[in-house]
Order: C-alpha cells, then sequence, then structure tokens
C-alpha cells in the first residue's frame, strides 16, 4: 500500500517536471536534472514514469542516464563526499586521500556508508586546481587536503 | 615577471561586476555587437578570417573559416552554440571567462549569429559549474532587457535570442557532434564527419559551435582590429592563450600569454618554478589528448604545431608542471583510465584499444611487464590513432605515446630492470630499515598493519620483506629517517 502511495507520487512530480518541458523528448536531459533534483537521485519507478509521459522507450531513459556520470540510480548520502581525481589533483596525491577516506569510512568509492550518512565518488575536475588535492563535502570545499586531515575532516560532520 | 602577460580573453575578468551590466559597458562592451550590426554580414567574417583567431578549445580550427562555412549553407534557420563543457580535467579558462564576464560571450555569440545568418543560440554548459550558469542568467536576462538581445537588436531588426542546455558530466561531448547529440536529449555519441555541424547540426540545421575562449576573443579583435590581433603571437597562431598552470609549480593559476611563449617562460618566470627546489621533469599539456613535454622543450616557443609537432597538442590549455616524484608510466596509466571510463563506447579502437593499452600500462606498473609490452604500446596506440572515429579515440594514445619517446627509461627500467625510480609503483619498491639509524623505539613495529617488522626494543628492527603490503605506515611514523624507500 506505501509503495503504491509512493508510486503514485512519483508519478505526479514527474508529470508536472515534464510538462515544464512540454513533455518534449529532446528535453530529455533537463528534464533528468530536474528530477534527479529533487528525488535526489534516479531509480527504476522514476526512469519508467519519465519514459511514459514523454513517449519514449525505457531503455531510452536508462540509457542517457548511465551515459552521463552526473546522474546516479543509487541514493547519496547525507554528507555526500566528492573527491577530486582531476590531473592536478591527481598529481599532488589525491590517491592517498581516497584510500584515507576508502579506511576511515569503510565503504569503497562510489559507495554509502550503512547508515546513510556518507557516500562517496570522484570527480573529474572541478576546476579548483589551485587548491590540489581538493575535496568536497556537500557545498563546502576543502583545498589542500593531507591523508592525515581526513579523520578530523570527517569528525566535523559526526 | 607578470609583465609577460597579454589579457584579451580575460580582459574584464576581476575588472568588472559580471552581475552588472554597465560595468561591462564602461568597458567597450556591446560595442563590437553594434559596430556589426551597423557593417555588413561579409564584413565581420572577413575580419575574423585576417583575424587568425583558431579554436581555442583544442581543435585550432580557423575560426573565420568556420563562420566562413557555416554563413555560405543556405537555410531559413540556423544555429550558434557556445561550448561551455569545460571536462579536461585541470583547465579551468572557461569557467574563469564565464563567472568573471558571461557578457562578452553572449555578445560574441550575437555577432556570430548575425555573421552567419543564425537568429538562435545555445550555450551548452556543465552541469557542474553553478555559479557561471547562474551569472550567465542574469546577464541573459539584463542584455534582453537592454535589448543587446531578443528581438530587434538595436533597433537594427536583427533577432538573436540565447538559451542554455545543461551537460551532465562526458568529456566526450565536448567533441561536437557529441555535443550536438546530447543537446537533443540523446547520449552523446560523436557521429561521422561530414556532413560538418555547418551543414547539418542541431535539429538538423546548420550550426556553429565554438569554444568559451574562442568566443570571448571576438569582441576585443572586432574593437581593436583584425591587425591588431594578427600582430600578436606567431606565424600560424595568432593572438593570446589562456593557460591553467598547476601541478608542481609554485604559482598556480590561469596565466594569458601572447602565443609563442616558451614552456620556460610559463612554468619558471610567470609559474615562479618548482615547489620544493625540486627537479622539473614534465609538463603535460592538452589534458587526456595531449602529451608530456620535457626539459628539452622548454624553450620552444608554444603554439598550435610546435607543441603537435612534440607529441603533445594545444587542447584547451591545461598544462600540469610534473616533478621528479611523478612516474611516467603511471602517469600515462592515470590518463588512460580517464580515456577508458570517458570513451562513449561508439568505435571499437577506442573502446577495446584503450581498455587493452591501460591493462598493458598496468601490467608495466606492476611489476609485470615485458620489453614486449613497450612494443605492443607502441603499435596499438598507432592503430588507434589512425582508427578512431572522433578526437577522444584520435588522441587518447597520446600521453603513451609521448611518455615512450620521451620517457623510454624510465619504461626499461620498469620492465627490465623492475624499478620505479619516482617510487611511486608500489610493487616496484621496498621500505628498509637502515641498521646504523635505528635506535629500536618500535613505533614502525606498532605501525604495521601486516606485522611484517620484528625486533626488540632497542635493538634493530628488520622489514620481512615477504609479509609487507607496502602500506608506507612505517615509513611514515620513524622519526629518525632510519626507513628508506628502494
Amino acid at each position: 500500500m506505501a509503495c503504491a502511495i509512493k508510486e503514485k507520487e512519483i508519478k505526479e512530480k514527474v508529470a508536472e517536471i515534464c510538462k515544464e518541458f512540454n513533455n518534449d523528448p529532446k528535453e530529455l536531459i533537463a528534464i533528468l536534472h530536474k528530477s534527479q533534483n529533487h528525488f535526489g537521485f534516479l531509480p527504476k519507478e522514476v526512469q519508467t514514469a519519465i519514459a511514459e509521459t514523454i513517449h519514449i522507450p525505457a531503455s531510452k531513459v536508462y540509457g542517457v542516464i548511465t551515459f552521463y556520470s552526473y546522474f546516479t540510480m543509487e541514493p547519496k548520502g547525507k554528507y555526500p563526499i566528492s573527491i577530486c581525481m582531476g590531473t592536478a589533483c591527481y598529481v599532488k596525491g589525491a590517491e592517498k586521500v581516497l584510500k584515507e577516506f576508502e579506511k576511515q569510512l569503510e565503504i569503497k568509492n562510489g559507495q554509502t556508508t550503512p547508515d546513510g550518512k556518507f557516500s562517496m565518488n570522484t570527480l573529474r575536475c572541478i576546476g579548483a586546481c589551485g587548491l590540489a588535492p581538493v575535496i568536497m563535502i556537500g557545498e563546502k570545499v576543502y583545498g589542500s587536503v593531507k591523508p592525515e586531515e581526513v579523520a578530523k575532516i570527517i569528525k566535523e560532520y559526526e | 615577471m607578470k609583465s609577460k602577460q597579454i589579457k584579451i580573453a580575460l580582459r574584464n575578468c576581476g575588472h568588472i561586476d559580471p552581475e552588472d551590466l554597465s560595468d561591462y559597458i564602461a568597458r567597450d562592451g556591446y560595442k563590437a555587437l553594434s559596430t556589426t550590426l551597423s557593417g555588413s554580414r561579409e564584413t565581420v567574417v572577413q575580419t575574423i578570417i585576417k583575424s587568425g583567431l583558431r579554436g581555442r578549445g583544442g581543435g585550432g580550427f580557423p575560426t573565420g573559416k568556420k563562420w566562413e562555412l557555416a554563413a555560405a549553407v543556405k537555410g531559413d534557420k540556423k544555429y550558434v552554440i557556445c561550448n561551455a563543457d569545460e571536462g579536461d580535467p585541470g583547465a579551468f579558462m572557461d569557467r574563469s571567462v564565464l563567472e568573471g564576464d558571461p557578457h562578452s560571450v553572449l555578445e560574441a555569440m550575437a555577432v556570430c549569429g548575425y555573421a552567419i545568418g543564425a537568429d538562435e543560440g545555445y550555450i551548452y554548459i556543465r552541469a557542474e559549474y553553478p555559479l557561471a550558469i547562474k551569472r550567465l542568467k542574469i546577464a541573459m536576462a539584463q542584455a534582453k532587457e537592454a535589448g543587446l538581445l531578443g528581438q530587434n537588436i538595436l533597433g537594427t531588426g536583427f533577432n538573436f535570442e540565447i538559451g542554455l542546455k545543461y551537460g551532465a558530466g562526458a568529456f566526450v561531448c565536448g567533441e561536437e557532434t557529441a555535443l550536438i547529440k546530447s543537446m537533443e536529449g540523446n547520449r552523446g555519441e560523436p557521429i561521422m564527419k561530414p556532413p560538418y555541424p555547418a551543414q547539418k547540426g542541431f535539429m538538423g540545421k546548420p550550426t556553429n559551435v565554438n569554444n568559451v575562449e574562442t568566443f570571448a576573443n571576438i569582441p576585443a579583435i572586432i574593437n581593436k582590429g583584425a591587425d591588431w590581433f594578427a600582430s600578436i603571437g606567431t606565424e600560424g597562431s595568432k593572438g593570446t592563450k589562456v593557460f591553467a598552470l598547476a601541478g608542481k609549480v609554485k604559482n598556480v593559476g590561469l596565466v594569458e600569454v601572447p602565443m609563442g611563449t616558451t614552456l620556460r617562460e610559463l612554468i619558471f618566470d610567470i609559474g615562479g618554478g618548482i615547489v620544493g627546489g625540486k627537479k622539473f621533469k614534465a609538463a603535460q599539456t592538452g589534458g587526456p589528448s595531449g602529451g608530456c613535454l620535457t626539459e628539452k622543450h622548454l624553450d620552444t616557443p608554444i603554439d598550435y604545431e610546435s607543441l603537435k609537432a612534440a607529441g603533445s597538442m594545444m587542447g584547451s590549455g591545461g598544462l600540469i608542471v610534473m616533478d621528479e616524484d611523478n612516474c611516467m608510466p603511471a602517469v600515462a596509466q592515470f590518463y588512460l583510465d580517464f580515456t577508458v571510463e570517458e570513451s562513449c563506447g561508439k568505435c571499437v579502437p577506442c573502446r577495446e584499444g584503450n581498455k587493452v593499452l591501460y591493462q598493458i600500462l598496468n601490467k608495466i606498473t606492476h611489476g609485470n611487464g615485458t620489453l614486449e609490452d613497450l612494443k605492443k604500446l607502441k603499435d596499438l596506440s598507432e592503430i588507434i590513432k589512425s582508427t578512431s572515429l572522433c578526437g577522444l579515440g584520435q588522441t587518447a594514445p597520446n600521453p603513451v605515446l609521448s611518455t615512450l619517446n620521451n620517457f623510454y627509461d624510465e619504461y626499461y627500467e620498469h620492465v627490465v630492470e623492475k624499478k620505479c625510480r619516482a617510487k611511486v609503483c608500489r610493487a616496484l619498491i621496498k621500505y628498509i630499515i637502515i641498521p646504523d639509524k635505528c635506535v629500536g623505539c618500535g613505533a614502525c613495529k606498532r605501525a604495521c598493519p601486516a606485522e611484517a617488522i620484528s625486533g626488540e626494543i632497542k635493538q634493530k628492527h628488520l622489514i620481512d620483506q615477504d609479509k609487507c603490503i607496502k602500506c608506507g605506515a612505517c615509513y611514515q611514523k620513524c622519526k629518525f629517517n632510519a626507513i628508506i624507500i628502494e
């Protein structure tokens, strides 16, 4: 029952979003952006609802979502941690910072902690190469991060 | 030594309030558009051709020629697209222009629209650039309000509307045909050229695509003249280029210098040299499509041709400086990891070939490489370059080839001597305790997660190489510099 209500809610919201873009299949990427902003991620239910509303195959929606790294089918943690692995960050030791986060949080890159608090992913470049290595937690940027500072940074969110 | 810089694309960044149209107008803003609209379409195209401006997004195609092609195609509907999908790791000049001087891009797009006969433009921008998006939206609303965009611009009867389209994190979308696919709501997979976008682009209509930095040069060229612009730079590459200086260099950030400036001037004069007095080893230009330049290239004047001749490319202008602590096969592997992930998967050489290149590099950095692998790397790289569909695949092996050419010694050491001189490849290094320096404090033994260190307190300690997992914990803990990496 609870599930049916949720599905109805999803369908209504998706219909509302698609309508903003005139149910135009050419606006699929814009629709996905808006849907991800609202739901936090793009689960199967949202994908099929979009496909039905704008009359395209669900496989096409899935194809587009999996093509672009910005879209995710997994829920993110309350505090999403993004570690920049751009070249400047890489040459300045971002890999060690990544390893330290994995060790401290006991999750692998791309996963979310069981309590849903932290999730981790790597980014290609956030254009803050002057601060390399850079990480972001939510909207907050941490520059020149050293592996030994990782524990302290995580503590800020506990 | 900052005087070597000449700012054209970045002329307004930091000097104006990007959210205030009158600030832009006070610095000759929209003057170029007004000049353009009072002349013929042909004049604008000829001015840009004469200036010698070439695409700043990486390809280096002459901008004026591109406009001329799009202008020559007959069509009731044409589009101007600004490529702001800056996905090159280590490059952030486009973001800087969009955040610091959004009107210059809007103005240039309108100029281009007039030149090629388009009344609609789109900026394809990364969703990861929220501030740039916000400022563009403000600028677009202001320009429209002031009659500088929209219907009947400056009372001349010329109409030009600009909209935003968002990217979603796919490097290949920087390629113009992939970008257009993405704008149409599809997976960003490139298509065969011809037809070129100038003939059949967005929605099947003639389309001109230019990069942000290219557009940012346009108003300055029109205001100051093609001759002025062409007087800066080298024979084949006119004007300036913005570089994003990053990595192991003292002064990091964006610099704009005339084409033809040498790497030495960029890294040692403007960049202030290498951090911590280390030795310069390589400069990587052109992002994942480029290559590594070495000490012998330091005095080469940088332009499109010289970088290509040196096995690299201009790319969007990322310039990452590396020192002796960076391992070149590992750097090549890093770039391949990127291309393998970003390959759209449409054509076989890029999808499968790069994966194999990555696997061979992985073998080498893990100490299992052979001399034969080095030959395979080279042969396969050349096949991928000559048979891939788009620019991504055609340039993906560049980091491999350029490091192989310039740092063959290092590859040789990895595969024959099983040594990594930069001490980066874990499989090829050893942590060793120097008996003379060890005081037997036991700190390393307590830190070791693998119980690989033996020794009693106040006695010399020893690392069992078979048990050692090379995590480096002991190395960090030792206060007496008694542990070395070999």
